[in-house]
């Protein structure tokens, strides 16, 4: 009763939302998901224990080491075409004089278009036609047309490639806020010893920016194995799966038949993807943690 | 002096500032066509006729413009039914978020119970669980709660955001305490600090998870496909990728500049929530 009247009650009360909604919609589905790993689930029957199955199953999938493939050629290209621009964007923008403003809202303001939408233009952006968007541009410099989605090849680039525009902006905002922090009197300490803008950028910026680099690394390492909205709506995993990846492989295996879903199958790959991501989470915290601390 | 990386002498060298004027125009150019540019041709799209825009994508209303695009979305299409059922999910979505959010946050940072570091440690430990792990099971919970179909479906789960627990309980836990405690002696139990004192000294960090939670919400696509697959109750992300099958380009067209067109004003109304950081950096630092 003393816990009661100090107040223990109250504070129950308090936290109640968070319990339920946590409780049901989070842990618990955390946990299910574990244990529907080592199951056959149908949803007519009662679920049976099958050790291993799952994973057996999942890993002798060829189309697993396709679809695995294929998410590290995204993870890639999406660092290759997205990792430097927001840098050397934010840079050029930390330097604007005037109207610093609008040069970083035009850079976000893809980031705000809802992402279906987005990919749908694109969609249409893309179309293999001569007079397609894409292709009419590069008829200007007398390029093209080219198949953009429709070629086994481009299919995964053009992909990323949109992707890329879709995220890029938020990448700069936290470019920019980390390159305000970096300290002028270490760039005049640079200058007395005599050192132009490079190597500047090169002693000072850039190890100043060393953690930030770092985690858009890892955020971006963790985003794009969880690729799923871009090959589910521009192309379905096609043109000959040259664009399945990982998580449209999980929503196959679950949803894609109507005659009800392999659920083992889905949260055993599911669980040994996420194994795989908490250790980047792991190093992101740990990261994230120091320096707060500094 | 607010300086960066160029110092002023340098920037009063001739060549210097030649070469970094050139870098930031050039910069802007490739801005104003990347970010702006899609957004201007959809608004071109929607109100310009199929043909046009198959025929001549990149020309400037080669045969005028034609309004009746966004009205036969919004009518005959029923782009309004699939608006308002956005605008809803969006609402409930951010009536939860923020009634777990601020009660968790009161309770852990003000109430500060014992066993407060452990809620606080397994809603954080899911930080660590990437949402694919929770897409099967919490679907066949749903299924089972019965709400497929039903906006509970997106609304219950939206809650379960530890990244809103953990910024609205660091907000509460730098409120000073002496407040609490004058309201206290001042005869204030538990419920009345929060409503009265709490809640109004919280705008700021309520306003940021209030504007993220819609904009969310106005994105989702994957959840609300799974459990809602009647087309009555779809938001327009669920909608929109179906209706291209049979509705006329340029109506398709203007369906999706109307889908964009809350986000955008919400960008262009909270900027600077956007874009100085502040959000984002909690969100690095969590």
């Amino acid at each position: 009763m003393t816990w009661v009247r100090r107040g223990g009650l109250s504070t129950l009360v308090f936290l109640l939302p968070l319990l339920l909604v946590f409780g049901f919609f989070s842990w618990a589905p955390i946990v299910q998901s574990v244990v529907m790993s080592f199951q056959r689930t149908n949803l007519i029957g009662p679920a049976e224990f099958v050790g291993l199955d799952n994973f057996a199953q999942v890993l002798s999938d060829p189309l697993l080491w396709t679809a695995l493939r294929n998410t590290v050629w995204f993870a890639l290209l999406a660092l290759l075409f997205g990792y430097p621009v927001p840098l050397v964007a934010a840079v050029l923008i930390s330097e604007v004089r005037h109207r610093k403003g609008l040069f970083s809202a035009l850079a976000y303001l893809p980031v705000v278009i809802p992402p279906v939408v987005a990919v749908l233009l694109w969609k249409f952006f893309y179309d293999a036609s001569p007079t397609g968007v894409f292709n009419t541009a590069l008829g200007w410099v007398g390029l093209g047309p080219w198949q953009w989605l429709q070629d086994p090849g481009s299919a995964m680039p053009s992909l990323v490639l949109e992707a890329t525009w879709a995220a890029a902006g938020g990448t700069v905002i936290i470019y920019l806020a980390a390159l305000a922090g970096v300290p002028a009197d270490l760039y005049e300490a640079a200058e007395i010893d005599g050192s132009g803008i490079w190597r500047k950028v090169w002693h000072v910026t850039l190890p100043r920016l060393r953690g930030v680099l770092l985690v858009t690394f890892i955020l971006q390492i963790i985003g794009t194995a969880q690729v799923f909205l871009e090959p589910f709506l521009f192309t379905g995993g096609g043109p000959a799966n040259s664009t399945t990846t990982l998580l449209l492989l999980i929503y196959d295996y679950a949803f894609a038949n109507s005659l009800g879903g392999d659920y083992g199958a889905a949260t055993a790959l599911s669980i040994m993807l996420a194994a795989v991501l908490a250790l980047f989470s792991a190093a992101y915290f740990r990261l994230t943690r120091s320096w707060s601390a500094s | 002096m607010n300086r960066g990386l160029v110092s002023p002498t340098e920037w009063a060298t001739a060549r210097t500032r030649l070469v970094l004027r050139t870098l930031q125009g050039l910069l802007l150019g490739g801005l104003l066509l990347t970010g702006l540019g899609p957004v201007l041709w959809l608004a071109k799209a929607a109100v310009t006729p199929t043909q046009d825009t198959l025929r001549t994508p990149i020309a400037l209303f080669p045969n005028g413009v034609d309004l009746t695009n966004l009205v036969t979305a919004w009518t005959r299409v029923e782009i309004d039914k699939y608006f308002l059922n956005t605008v809803w999910l969006a609402a409930g979505s951010w009536a939860v978020q923020l009634v777990v959010a601020t009660t968790a946050g009161y309770a852990l940072a003000v109430l500060r119970p014992r066993y407060g570091s452990l809620v606080t440690g397994v809603v954080l430990a899911t930080l660590f669980v990437p949402s694919i792990v929770l897409l099967v099971p919490l679907y066949l919970t749903v299924v089972d709660a019965n709400l497929i179909n039903t906006f509970w479906a997106v609304w219950l789960p939206a809650g379960a955001s530890a990244f809103n627990v953990v910024l609205v309980q660091r907000f509460f836990a730098g409120l000073p305490r002496e407040v609490f405690e004058a309201a206290r002696v001042d005869g204030a139990g538990p419920f009345r600090v929060f409503w009265s004192v709490v809640l109004p000294l919280s705008r700021p960090i309520i306003g940021v998870v209030s504007v993220f939670a819609v904009v969310a919400s106005w994105k989702d696509f994957l959840w609300p496909l799974l459990v809602l697959p009647d087309p009555a109750v779809q938001p327009l992300s669920v909608r929109l990728p179906a209706l291209q099958r049979y509705v006329e380009l340029d109506v398709f067209l203007a369906a999706l500049a109307i889908s964009s067109v809350i986000p955008i004003a919400l960008f262009l109304v909270f900027q600077r929530l956007f874009l100085n950081g502040g959000a984002l950096e909690g969100a690095v630092k969590g």
